[in-house]
Order: structure tokens, then C-alpha cells, then sequence
């Protein structure tokens, strides 16, 4: 980032001054956005960063003066090359869409269409606006694929959306962006759908072609580490206010506001390991498949020791939900066992006897889907206690709401539908209803991923507390490796069905490393804003 | 557990169920109120019958066809039956059997699409063609062959009537519930060990319940049309007890007749404007809690 200060010192671009936006529910407007001003360069990266609600992504469509259905912007001007758009008419802002100002959204695969090939909407932007003819479009749309460095770029764009892999399409969505040569690219959340391994590449392609056409963007997203790699300028946001502004460097450093510093702390919560010999649960050369061709397990063996974090880490693919399913029985397995407390567990769930499925437990990713919208936290966390431990009325509802109490919830939560609480609070009612049952092991399949670094650490914290509460074992199934390092005692790498790695959470994130595990750990993003460039130089030289 | 138990403090809804419904009912258009009361109102005649009729429904109290006065503020039908009470205890028999058709329709054809959508496979497949070989055939030929093979009676044409409309329920709870059993309280429910009827009923069906209930308005108007049409063909609800459709039919030499009488209306548009008007209340209601329930608004 040598030509740091040329861009800094660029001509102004976008400027928004004042902007508010009110976002309708309920049939009550409510303000989103609460005056902010911002200022763009040409070239200048800026990085948005907050929790959602925040308010980004809506400040993000502003630049383009698009507020979304049941939003409106009320206030403020927002100034883009010396035009205000808050005064243009829709023709207007339509011929600056797409050409002059490009989107690139959180999820490539919800915004391709899957009818039609990539080349034809890779190019179909610059054809509609008349900036070039077709056959120029589609060598243009060849060379950008060459430069974000997709595979056969000369042929990749034949292809059509379902047919590459979810990194490639990220790809295909920035080449498709920069297809009219916009001067703003606005990137919402473009890699937090994506693994560590393929976000390195996919931040690396953006980074180089926003430089290469000295372009100015937008940076969007909630992952600070992420953020760090991309932008020249940071801004935090909450609850539709500017916390605090810097450039990146000065803000990694000395974040000046509190709210700024609770973000940074997140990242350095790390339980001590603590070795137990006592295995509760003993996973034996378990082979599992889907409808019995491909192999989705390959003898896999797992060792998880009574009251302790065992993290099971690997990309999407790797296998480790579905190491979930079959323990659970919900996938029976095709060969080898796996013993609970000694004992071999039955393949099926349907031959399991109503205590062993008492003893384990299971917490999923999305409290949204797994909790019914239609009962109420009376009825979820009470259940279990009604089905297992045969309580009823009032003494029911007592354990209920001393559950709530464990799960640091107060009673008046009782009579609420999960419509009515927060991703952090469905997430610990699932954990109260999983707790209900007093299990000896709950399997969290990436408990996390769906909630803000905040609500992360809190939810974090609350496993552990009730881990030395119950003496419970957690099996934690997660991609992110802070997550990992927070919690674990012993880690299992998993790559492709099959085990890489299994030991204490030191040596597995020590060196010597199995090479895929070094593959893992480098890629995650560090807040260091050198880290992807000095991984880019290693990785060429090797 | 030796602690004492901690006294369990009273937790007040923040709004009661009384409160929500009146502020639903607030919003409602003014299409939808017509409906409701027009529904009301049925109702009431529907139950009470006996008390608000003047006559008993076959009880003739003048000469065939007398046309309306002071006795019989209707006139009569072609035996000398009022056609006022008739209209009335119609109301009771014809709404009756429709509602309940459609509730035994609701729970074969509900059910069994629930549980087809959650179990897949061999049992899905199985019900899922039987219901595509019934769906294949007229609704009106076929109740007429089956009601001219097991004879024609109340109850005969109830349980046909459910049968074939099961199927059409079979479908649509089948397809909105597919979406409901990829969910994780449902997988999270089978974990826990939980029979089939309590994923069904208490998971399933409360999610589902939207589609269904708009669905059972609009199927309840197609049955009561369905058995208004088989009473005028001859085959459905039979003499002397009192049915809009063989109303129709009975008097339906009377509309070629100059009228003479106030209020100039021919016999045969009574009982034809009460199921029309019914049919279009119910599907008043229908539409507004569909739009409520799926989340249309104006202009999105």
C-alpha cells in the first residue's frame, strides 16, 4: 500500500452529508441511519464495520441513492462526482447503476441467475448502458476473469452459476461489477459466505483489480480482520451513528472509543487447555455416506473426553456436520462404531432408548429455524423437562425459569416467542432447552457463526461458565478459528471426510504442522493490515 | 432437589389475547367486516332455527304455491310449506353438512399430507399417487356415481364429499408443510425422541396453519356449493328436510311465472341468493386473512 497518501489525497467522489433514513416496522417509521457524513476519494478504500442493525449495508445501497422497499431516506444529500442524487430523478440514478456505481452483494448465488450463463450477465450491464459492443464486452469480461484469477478464464464464463464453486462465482460477481469500469464498488459482506482458504484468494483478487483501476470502494462487513486487508479508512458504525473514523492503521493501533476497543477484545478470549483421559464419547473408524456412493466420512475416529471442548474445525464439505448427524443417528453410519460411556450406541436413532437420547444433546447453527416460531420459551425449554424428567405445571415452569436464570435471562422472558427475542437470546434459549435435559454431551454445530463478535463472545462465555457448572461436553463444530482458540481443549482438523488432525488445542495449533492444517491456520485473516500481503509474497515463494 | 421451591411470580402477558384480536380486528377492510357479518349473522339463523323460524321445515301451512302475504311473508313452496322457515332451517342443514365435510376433509387430507411431507419416501409416494388418480376426476361425476352405488343419504354424502376433497387438502398441506419439516425444531423434536403425532401436531401443523385455515374457507365454499349442486341435481339432501340447492330446484318452475306479488322477487332467488351471498362473504374473509397472513401490503 505504497500509494497510501496519493489516494487519501485524491479528488473527492462521493460525499453524504446529514443522511438519515427511516426504515418502516410496524407500520411505524423508525430512524435506521441518524445523520452520518462521509466522505470518498477516488481509489480510497473505506471500510464499514458494526453489528447488524448497524446500519451498513443501508448506508452502503445510499451511495447509490437506493434505499430499500419499506426504507426511505429523509434527510441529507448525498453528492456523487458533483451530482446530487437525492435531486435526480430515477432515470438518472438507473443510468448510474451498474455502470458508474457497482454492487457486489454478501451471496453470488442468490444473485446470479441460474438460467442464464455467466458471461452473459457478466457483460449484460455494459451492454444495457451502451459502453461497449458485445464482442469487446465479452473479451473485456475474459481479461477481468484472467486477472481475478479464475481457472480457464477463456472459457469459465460458458458455464453457468451452479457449475463453479462459491468462490469462483464471488469472483465472477466482482468481474461482473467492473465490467462498465465503475468508479465506486460498493461490496457488501462479499466473503463472509465463503471458507478462510477460498476468502484469501477471493480478497486478494478484489484488492489487486480495485488497485488496478484505481477504483473507489465501499468495504462493507462485521469481520475487523477482513477489513484490516482491504481498506485505507474505517469507520464504525452502531445503531445508525459514527462511532469513531481513522485510518485503518491508527485505528488497529489506538482505537480512541470504548465500543471500538469491546470490538477489538473479542478476539482474545482463550480458555487453558485441560487434558482429561476419561472419554465419554469414542468414535471408531466411522464411514458414513448420503444414499451410499460417495463417502462423506472415511474412517473416522474421534476421541472426546468427559467435560471437556473438542473443536472440530474444516471447510464446508469437510464432513463435519455430518460427523454431527451420525452421532446423533440421524445418518446412521455404514461402518464402524461409536460408544457413549462404554457402551456402542445404536446406528439408527429410531433403536435408541429414550435416555441415551436424553444424554445428548444438540444446539444448531440458526436459532431462527431451530426454535418453532409458534411456541413460546415456556413451551421449548419446557418440553424436554415434561418429556425426559417427566415434569409438569408449576414445577415445570420453576425449572424453566431457573434454566432462564442459568442462561443469565430473566423470567419475563417466559411467555415470548422467539419473534420477540434477539439472535443472542434465541441462541441461549436453544442452549437452556438443550441444558433442560442435563445432558452429558451437546454437540454445538457452529453455534456462533450466525451472531455478531459481541453476541459471539457472550454466548462463548456463557458454554464455558456452564461447562464448569454441569461438567458438560461440548463437541463444537465451527470454521472459525478464533472460535476455536476461545474455547477448545483438544482440536480434530477435518478435510474431505477424513481425519487430519486430532490432539490438545497447543500442539494442533503449533508448529510442526500436516500441511492442510498449516493451509487452515494461515488463511485466517489476522488484524495485522500487512498480514494478506506478507501471506500472498510467502505463498508465491513456496 | 432439596432447595425450597422459589414461589413462582405471575407473568403478565404484555398483551392478551382478547387485545390482539381486537387490534386485528381494527385493521380489517371494510370487504372483510361485510363478511364477517354476513357470516354472523348465518350463523345465528343457522343455530337458532328453531326458535326464529315461525314453522316447523315441513310443516305445510297453505296451498302449493300460495304466494306471499301475511301468513307466509315468502310464500309458499309446491306442497304449501313456508318458504321463510324452509330458507331458515336451510341454512342449518346446507352450512351444516358443508362445515362439517370440510372439518373431516381438513383432518384425513391435513394430516396425511403432513405426515407424507415428513416422512418421504414409499408412503409419500403411495398416497401422493392415489391422490393424483382421484384428483384426475370431476368432483360432481364422481359423487354422483358414488352416491348412485352406496345410495343417497346424509351421511353417504358427507363422507364422500370429505373423501374427495381430502385430496385437494392432501396437496396443499403436503407442499406448505415440505417447507416446514427441513426446519431444525422439527429434526430437534425427532432427536428428542418425540412420537410422530406430537412433530405432526405441535410442531407441523401450528406453522402451517395460515395456509390451511384460508384454504378451509375457500374449500368450505366450494363443498356447500358442491352439495347445493347435487340437492338440485336430486341426489343430495333429500326431502322433507330443508336444503338451499333442492329449494332451487323445486321452485324452479315458479321463475317462468309473471310475478305478482311484493316484492316482485321470483321464489327460486332465495335460496340461490343465500348461497351466492354466503359464497361471497366467506371468500371476503378468506381474502383479507390471506393478504393479512402472507404479508402482502399495498404497493410491494
Amino acid at each position: 500500500m505504497a500509494n497510501d497518501t496519493k489516494r487519501v489525497k485524491g479528488d473527492i467522489l462521493l460525499e453524504i452529508k446529514g443522511l438519515k433514513i427511516d426504515g418502516k416496522s410496524d407500520d411505524q417509521w423508525k430512524p435506521i441511519i441518524k445523520g452520518i457524513d462521509l466522505t470518498l476519494r477516488r481509489g480510497e478504500v473505506l471500510g464499514l464495520i458494526g453489528e447488524s442493525g448497524a446500519g451498513k449495508s443501508t448506508l452502503g445501497l445510499a451511495a447509490m441513492a437506493f434505499a430499500r422497499p419499506g426504507c426511505r431516506i429523509t434527510a441529507g444529500t448525498i453528492v456523487f462526482d458533483g451530482m446530487d442524487l437525492t435531486a435526480a430523478d430515477e432515470a438518472q440514478k438507473r443510468g448510474l447503476r451498474g455502470s458508474r456505481i457497482a454492487y457486489v452483494a454478501q451471496s453470488a448465488a442468490a444473485s446470479f441467475n441460474p438460467a442464464h450463463r455467466i458471461l452473459e450477465q457478466t457483460i449484460e450491464t455494459a451492454i444495457t448502458h451502451n459502453i461497449m459492443p458485445r464482442e469487446k464486452a465479452e473479451t473485456d469480461a475474459r481479461d477481468l476473469y484472467k486477472r481475478l484469477q479464475l481457472p480457464n478464464p477463456d472459457t469459465i464464463g460458458t458455464r453457468f452459476p451452479h457449475q463453479v464453486s462459491g468462490g469462483q462465482l464471488q469472483r465472477a460477481m466482482t468481474a461482473m461489477s467492473m465490467s462498465c469500469r465503475p468508479d465506486l464498488i460498493i461490496f457488501d459482506e462479499p466473503t463472509t459466505a465463503l471458507d478462510v482458504t477460498t476468502q484469501v484468494e477471493v480478497l486478494a483478487a478484489m484488492r489487486n483489480i480495485v488497485e488496478q483501476f484505481n477504483t473507489a470502494a465501499i468495504y462493507i462487513t462485521h469481520d475487523l480482520a477482513v477489513v484490516a486487508q482491504m481498506a485505507h479508512r474505517i469507520m464504525v458504525l452502531r445503531y445508525g451513528n459514527l462511532v469513531e473514523e481513522a485510518p485503518t492503521r491508527e485505528m488497529l493501533k489506538q482505537p480512541t472509543q470504548d465500543y471500538t476497543k469491546s470490538l477489538w477484545a473479542v478476539r482474545k478470549l482463550e480458555k487453558p487447555e485441560s487434558p482429561n483421559s476419561d472419554i465419554v464419547l469414542s468414535i471408531n473408524h466411522v464411514d458414513a455416506s448420503y444414499g451410499g456412493k460417495v463417502k462423506v466420512l472415511d474412517d473416522v475416529s474421534v476421541q472426546v473426553p468427559r467435560g471437556r471442548t473438542v473443536a472440530v474445525v474444516g471447510e464446508s464439505g469437510s464432513g463435519k456436520s455430518t460427523l454431527a448427524r451420525a452421532i446423533t443417528g440421524l445418518l446412521p453410519i455404514s461402518a464402524g462404531d461409536i460408544s457413549f460411556n462404554g457402551k456402542k450406541l445404536s446406528r439408527a436413532l429410531i433403536d435408541r432408548d429414550r435416555d441415551t437420547l436424553r444424554r445428548i444433546q444438540m444446539i444448531y447453527q440458526s436459532a431462527d429455524t431451530a426454535l418453532n416460531p409458534r411456541q413460546r420459551v415456556r413451551d421449548i425449554i419446557g418440553r424436554p423437562l415434561e418429556f425426559y424428567l417427566g415434569l409438569k405445571g408449576a414445577d415445570r415452569d420453576r425449572k424453566v425459569v431457573s434454566l432462564l436464570e442459568s442462561i443469565e435471562l430473566d423470567e419475563t422472558y417466559i411467555d415470548r416467542f422467539p419473534s420477540e427475542l434477539s439472535g443472542g437470546q434465541k441462541q441461549r434459549v436453544s442452549i437452556a432447552r438443550a441444558l433442560a435435559a442435563e445432558p452429558e454431551l451437546i454437540i454445538c454445530d457452529e453455534v456462533t457463526s450466525a451472531l455478531d463478535q459481541i453476541v459471539q463472545e457472550e454466548i462463548l462465555k456463557l458454554l464455558m461458565k456452564l461447562q464448569k457448572d454441569t461438567n458438560v461436553t461440548y463437541l463444537f463444530i465451527t470454521h472459525d478459528i478464533a472460535t476455536v482458540r476461545a474455547i477448545s481443549d483438544e482440536i480434530v482438523v477435518m478435510h474431505k471426510g477424513k481425519v487430519v488432525q486430532q490432539g490438545l488445542k497447543s500442539k494442533v495449533l503449533n508448529p510442526p504442522y500436516p500441511a492442510y492444517t498449516e493451509l487452515l491456520l494461515s488463511s485466517v485473516p489476522e488484524m495485522d493490515p500487512d498480514w494478506l500481503t506478507n501471506l500472498l509474497k510467502k505463498r508465491a515463494k513456496a | 432437589m432439596t432447595t425450597a421451591p422459589t414461589p413462582l411470580r405471575v407473568i403478565k402477558a404484555r398483551r392478551t389475547y382478547y387485545e390482539n384480536v381486537v387490534r386485528t380486528l381494527k385493521t380489517a377492510p371494510i370487504s372483510a367486516w361485510f363478511g364477517m357479518i354476513v357470516i354472523l349473522i348465518y350463523a345465528i339463523f343457522a343455530i337458532f332455527a328453531p326458535w326464529l323460524a315461525p314453522h316447523d321445515q315441513s310443516e305445510i301451512i297453505g296451498k302449493a304455491y300460495q304466494p306471499a302475504g301475511e301468513a307466509c311473508w315468502l310464500g309458499c313452496d309446491q306442497i304449501g310449506r313456508d318458504m321463510y322457515s324452509r330458507l331458515i332451517y336451510g341454512a342449518r342443514n346446507t352450512i351444516g353438512i358443508a362445515l362439517i365435510t370440510t372439518l373431516i376433509s381438513f383432518m384425513v387430507g391435513g394430516s396425511l399430507g403432513v405426515l407424507a411431507a415428513l416422512q418421504r419416501g414409499w408412503l409419500d409416494q403411495g398416497i401422493s399417487r392415489v391422490v393424483d388418480a382421484f384428483l384426475a376426476i370431476p368432483v360432481l361425476i364422481f359423487a354422483l356415481m358414488m352416491l348412485a352405488v352406496v345410495g343417497k343419504s346424509i351421511v353417504n354424502l358427507v363422507i364422500i364429499l370429505a373423501l374427495l376433497d381430502s385430496t385437494r387438502v392432501f396437496r396443499l398441506a403436503r407442499a406448505v408443510a415440505l417447507n416446514s419439516v427441513v426446519m431444525d425444531y422439527v429434526e430437534s423434536a425427532k432427536l428428542r425422541g418425540e412420537k410422530m403425532s406430537w412433530i405432526v401436531f405441535k410442531e407441523v401443523v401450528p406453522n402451517i396453519l395460515p395456509p390451511l385455515i384460508t384454504e378451509f374457507g375457500l374449500r368450505f365454499c366450494f363443498v356447500f356449493l358442491t352439495i347445493a349442486a347435487l340437492s338440485f341435481l336430486g341426489v343430495g339432501v333429500q326431502p322433507p328436510t330443508a336444503d338451499w340447492g333442492s329449494m332451487v330446484a323445486d321452485s324452479k318452475t315458479l321463475i317462468n311465472f309473471p310475478v305478482t306479488t311484493f316484492p316482485y322477487i321470483p321464489a327460486p332467488f332465495y335460496p340461490a341468493g343465500a348461497i351466492a351471498l354466503l359464497t361471497v362473504a366467506v371468500n371476503f374473509v378468506v381474502d383479507w386473512f390471506l393478504q393479512r397472513t402472507s404479508g402482502l401490503r399495498d404497493g410491494e
